[in-house]
């Protein structure tokens, strides 16, 4: 599988443009928000696709509000699409959340009561999206920090059942499952251990931050090194699930390039040494 | 633990309504703001509202200060929440809501300030175009046809009757800050063009604006001269054209 020869990829940055375009390590690769170059031209467009000439690209919607009250906005699948067509994506992927109500885009990542109503409509918006990009696409966990009683699934069951509906994969955010432990009493590795292996196709890894207002609380904010535990965890995945192409996400207290490359060369190792002992195991 | 079913079409709203008003009607919300957790969406939403304007009006930025600015931006999104699903050209009417601000009377230059800052905007994300063909272009105006003169997508131009604003505007996208005295203060204009890759601007006359505000509404060039003329007696037009030209300000042009 194409998807599976990409190692270890950088979230891109503007600022880093330069030094990623000139970048050649084996098996890099870059991730960016489509919402930030659906422009109709320009400098901006032109920047992705020179960085699309010499790297796999993935795309990483936020806005298409597939856990929302409407469907997609046709008119910014039709963008997306388009998009896709100009630079070809090796990966696409959205979230389990909404941001979208009466022609409002709220900039987050809202959460839904997973019940059978949300997962038929959830279930509704991912064909939807698939048959408008001509593609699969891959479901991303988001963080959680509010309890709530009306749940009738948990996060792992839900997401198998949409897999099993829609035949979309799953992106597996190891960052946003600890966050979401951390803040609502859950087990992480037993949520990861849940997840059915083959049809994750992704993983995130990125930093996060304790709440300066709520002690406590940990906010996926992405501005921060990956942290140990959320390595362990991450090592603990891919031990069971194997490689999988995986993305280091830096948003907030962005570093020089060099020190982002570094990072991802520990993911790069990870996954090198499972991919390792998984041919050691076959042979 | 219950199903969401005829709730369902409530929870949305409730949700927006708790973001907004930090108050919900429905009892499935009421529990979710009642947790002190709810802040992080609420502060979430906002941010990504406040930071996408501070991104895109960087000028306004520099001149009141990030406090002020947040205060803006923040009143701004409360009442403006994005319409589109890329924030890239978030906050079309800024300059508009700054103008009705009583915050910002004693900066009168500032929604002229934001205008500039928007114009860039637009060019930068404007679509790709070819430039007009200058040589075609030179043999129609020898040969005596009045033709019209297509601004190109990436054009834009905005004229402040009464400030300074492509002094201010310029000093505080790339120059170190100006001290005000060295200002002369009367009204500029600002033309911003997307020649090769980047968006380049520069001072322009109120006679040129009218010359472009001409070709936009699609009016013949002999007429978009008398109409520059008539703001701007001494104008030279054919300078004025070569300008517009040599900036990359049209795509194409057409015979009547």
């Amino acid at each position: 599988m194409t998807t599976h020869t990409i190692s270890a990829g950088l979230g891109l940055k503007p600022q880093h443009f330069d030094a990623a375009l000139a970048c050649g390590q084996a098996g890099l690769w870059f991730e960016v928000h489509p919402e930030n170059y659906l422009m109709d031209g320009g400098p901006r467009l032109a920047w992705l696709q020179a960085i699309r000439e010499r790297h796999p690209l993935a795309l990483h919607g936020v806005s298409l509000s597939l856990a929302g009250p409407d469907a997609p906005d046709p008119d910014h699948l039709r963008r997306l699409a388009h998009l896709i067509d100009r630079v070809e994506p090796v990966l696409v992927s959205e979230h389990l959340a909404w941001s979208r109500i009466a022609g409002h885009y709220l900039p987050d990542l809202l959460p839904v009561p997973r019940t059978s109503t949300t997962l038929a409509r959830v279930a509704a918006n991912i064909n939807r999206t698939q048959d408008a990009l001509k593609r699969r696409i891959a479901l991303e966990n988001p963080s959680h920090y509010l309890h709530m009683e009306q749940h009738a699934w948990s996060e792992p069951e839900f997401l198998q059942e949409l897999v099993r509906r829609t035949g979309c994969a799953l992106l597996i955010d190891v960052n946003n499952v600890h966050v979401s432990a951390c803040n609502l009493g859950i087990d992480a590795r037993a949520y990861l251990d849940q997840l059915p292996a083959a049809d994750i196709h992704e993983i995130h890894l990125a930093g996060h931050s304790a709440d300066v207002s709520l002690p406590g609380l940990l906010v996926d904010s992405h501005d921060a090194p990956v942290a140990p535990v959320v390595w362990a965890l991450y090592q603990h995945l891919i031990t069971r699930i194997g490689a999988r192409p995986t993305l280091i996400e830096r948003d907030g207290n962005v570093p020089a390039f060099e020190q982002l490359l570094q990072e991802r060369a520990m993911a790069a190792d990870l996954l090198a040494s499972v991919a390792q002992a998984d041919a050691e195991q076959a042979a | 633990m219950s199903e969401l079913t005829t709730d369902d079409v409530h929870y949305y709203p409730a949700f927006l309504q708790a973001l907004l008003e930090d108050h919900s009607d429905d009892a499935t919300v009421a529990a979710l703001l009642r947790q002190p957790a709810f802040a992080v969406y609420r502060n979430t939403v906002f941010k990504g509202c406040v930071d996408a304007l501070a991104a895109n009006y960087p000028a306004v930025q520099r001149l009141v200060g990030s406090d002020w600015m947040h205060a803006a931006a923040l009143a701004y999104a409360r009442d403006h929440l994005p319409r589109q699903a890329s924030l890239i050209a978030y906050g079309e009417g800024f300059a508009a809501f700054l103008a009705a601000l009583p915050a910002a009377d004693e900066l009168p230059y500032l929604p002229g300030v934001a205008m500039l800052d928007r114009c860039w905007t637009e060019a930068h994300l404007a679509a790709d175009q070819p430039m007009v063909e200058t040589a075609a272009l030179q043999s129609a105006l020898v040969a005596g046809q009045d033709v019209r003169l297509v601004p190109h997508a990436a054009t834009r131009w905005h004229h402040d009757a009464q400030h300074p604003v492509t002094t201010i505007w310029s000093a505080n996208r790339t120059d170190p800050a100006i001290d005000p005295g060295d200002i002369d203060w009367h009204g500029e204009a600002a033309l911003f063009t997307r020649p090769q890759a980047e968006v380049q601007w520069q001072a322009i006359s109120h006679g040129a604006c009218r010359f472009l505000d001409a070709c936009r509404e699609g009016q013949p060039v002999t007429q978009a001269a008398a109409l520059a003329l008539a703001q701007e007696p001494d104008l030279d037009v054919a300078a004025l054209l070569g300008r517009l030209l040599l900036a990359g300000a049209f795509t194409a042009f057409t015979f009547n």
